[in-house]
């Protein structure tokens, strides 16, 4: 979790830039002086060529070209708009989207300070404008921290329940202990809830560790209800472990069983709304969510942590995970056959 | 005659086209040591697993300890013990561990567990090893325990599916030593078996051969039949499938 929190940001920082300044004027030097300045950008290159720009921006060498146009100082101090061109490498379309947002907030800053310098010079329509104040609720910085580690624990307890009840089941057919189970009177609902136990515990206990990273490392807010929190955790473990039960009764080796549920666990978590927004999802993929319990943990734990809801604001979450919890333990149940 | 405890009627298992078990009919007597042998693949594992539950057969009646196969399976189990060719205790659990565990299985109470525990110990002098996971016993001694904890709950009979395969002649004596005790106790030992001379210990012996039962007697009366010295030269006479 260490690693992968910080990992996952989408903050931006060090986007590598490459500078065609060919106005080379006051004005110009000063926008570049505000790029270097902010923590965003780096300049990596300057050159006055810009098909060896583009060459290496092919090459990766940088991420983003600015290219100031000569006449740009001038017309800036003669009142027209100034001209510039920026060419992003957009594989990541998310990085490039946020450069480009960072790069015209840069800009859009340097403007600014023309307008006041140059106030009295120059004529400017100074209309009363409307200025936008924006605040962030539930997460004010905007951390991407304190978003992604309520994600991420619910993946580790995900890939608790879901890994290792299954491969300790698997395991019990491939050595043949299983067998001698089977011939004994015990009954196929003591057998899976003995199965799930541990695990459970297990997984528990590693929400609890999480947490407490999380806070020590982090310092993640944590505004609701611990016991909440874990209540639902609670929840979602049953809701797992029943699906990796289920799953194993179908898989005869550990390698089929670690195939089928490393897919259902990479679809569950992709759809669940770690990385992106649920509401941004196509139809089909929201219901599909109806049934994802990760999905449901990934809005609990979010909105427990961050924003302190309380039992009544995710009465929803919480009867949907009771009864996916409910269905894959039967289904487990049902389907673990004592006599082949 | 004594009562019968397993009594098969018409038995057949089929895989697909495979006929596994060929209508079978015998019956086991309490607290008789029923030797059941044949070739490799002529059915013994087949039909031991539908004797002891965990195959249901495609047809044919099947009466175990007073109870049927198809419809009181769970009612069986109580009233048996098992213990397969594969290893079958917990390899990282200790002997004490897998014996508890299982005495809890079959709802045994903890101080029944516990005088067992002790006996069972005493009888393999076993307390050296009582805190050690299974996994560092040699063969001999985790089969010993193994078939212990089969019998730990007192069954009425016991299936022993190639008990003593892989296993050293001393060991293999004191194994048998322990499946006479077991049935002067009165529980019916059933076992398979590819050693001869272990065949020759056995109350009353079945030999089967592709899927059918082709001899079912003493071993003193079958190698009379035979005319032969040893129950091996019996084997060889009847079990030997004709294309080999």
């Amino acid at each position: 979790m260490l690693v992968l929190v910080p990992a996952v940001t989408f903050e931006i920082k060090n986007v590598r830039l490459c500078i065609i300044d060919k106005d080379m004027t006051q004005e110009s030097r000063g926008l570049i002086g505000k790029l270097t300045g902010s923590t965003f950008f780096k300049v990596t290159f300057a050159t006055f060529s810009e098909t060896e720009a583009n060459n290496l921006l092919h090459r990766n060498k940088f991420d983003l070209i600015l290219n100031i146009p000569s006449g740009f100082g001038k017309d800036l101090v003669t009142g027209k708009p100034g001209k510039l061109m920026t060419t992003i490498d957009a594989i990541n379309s998310s990085t490039a989207q946020l450069s480009w947002a960072y790069l015209n907030g840069v800009i859009r800053d340097y403007n600014m300070n023309i307008l006041t310098n140059n106030f009295n010079t120059i004529p400017v329509a100074t209309a009363p404008q409307i200025q936008i104040t924006n605040r962030y609720w539930y997460n004010e910085m905007l951390n991407y921290k304190h978003y992604m580690l309520p994600g991420i624990l619910g993946i580790l307890v995900t890939a608790i329940g879901f890994l290792l009840a299954g491969l300790n089941m698997v395991k019990e057919k491939e050595v043949g202990t299983i067998e001698q189970i089977n011939v004994t009177p015990v009954r196929k609902y003591q057998f899976i809830i003995a199965k799930m136990v541990p695990f459970f515990i297990f997984g528990m206990i590693d929400l609890a560790i999480g947490l407490l990273l999380g806070r020590l490392a982090f310092n993640i807010p944590f505004v609701g209800s611990i016991s909440l929190l874990f209540m639902c955790a609670a929840i979602f473990m049953i809701a797992v472990l029943g699906l990796a039960l289920f799953i194993s009764t179908f898989s005869g080796t550990q390698q089929q069983y670690m195939f089928i549920a490393f897919f259902c666990m990479i679809i569950f978590i992709l759809m669940s709304g770690i990385f992106t927004p649920f509401e941004s999802m196509p139809r089909w993929a929201q219901d599909f969510n109806l049934i994802n319990p990760v999905a449901y943990l990934m809005r609990i734990n979010r909105m427990v942590m961050l924003k302190g809801s309380t039992i009544h604001d995710i009465s929803r979450e919480i009867y949907s995970l009771i009864v996916i919890a409910i269905c894959f333990t039967t289904l487990a149940v049902r389907r673990y056959r004592k006599t082949a | 005659m004594k009562d019968s405890v397993i009594s098969v009627k018409n038995l057949v298992k089929k895989f697909g086209s495979f006929i596994a078990n060929d209508n079978l009919n015998f019956e086991v007597f309490e607290g008789e040591i029923f030797g059941f042998l044949g070739a490799n693949g002529a059915g013994k594992t087949t039909t031991i697993r539908i004797l002891s539950g965990l195959s249901e057969p495609t047809s044919g009646e099947v009466i175990i300890a007073g109870f049927d196969a198809k419809k009181q399976a769970e009612k069986i189990k109580r009233n048996i013990g098992y213990m397969c060719q594969k290893f079958s205790l917990y390899e990282d659990l200790t002997v004490k561990e897998n014996i508890t565990l299982y005495g809890g299985i079959y709802g045994m109470s903890r101080e029944l567990i516990r005088a067992r525990t002790n006996e069972l110990l005493d009888r393999l002098r076993f307390h050296e090893y009582e805190n050690r996971i299974i996994a560092d016993l040699p063969l001999g001694l985790r089969q010993k325990l193994a078939f212990s904890v089969a019998i730990l709950h007192d069954p009425k009979i016991v299936f022993l599916d190639e008990p003593t395969g892989g296993v050293d002649p001393i060991t293999r004596r004191q194994f048998w030593e322990m499946i006479y005790e077991t049935a002067a106790r009165g529980i019916t030992v059933f076992v398979t078996t590819h050693y001869m001379d272990e065949a020759e210990y056995c109350d009353r012996i079945s030999i089967m051969s592709e899927g059918k039962i082709v001899a079912l007697d003493t071993p003193e009366n079958l190698k009379k039949q035979y005319d032969v010295d040893s129950i091996e030269k019996v084997f060889i006479k009847i079990a030997r499938p004709v294309n080999n």
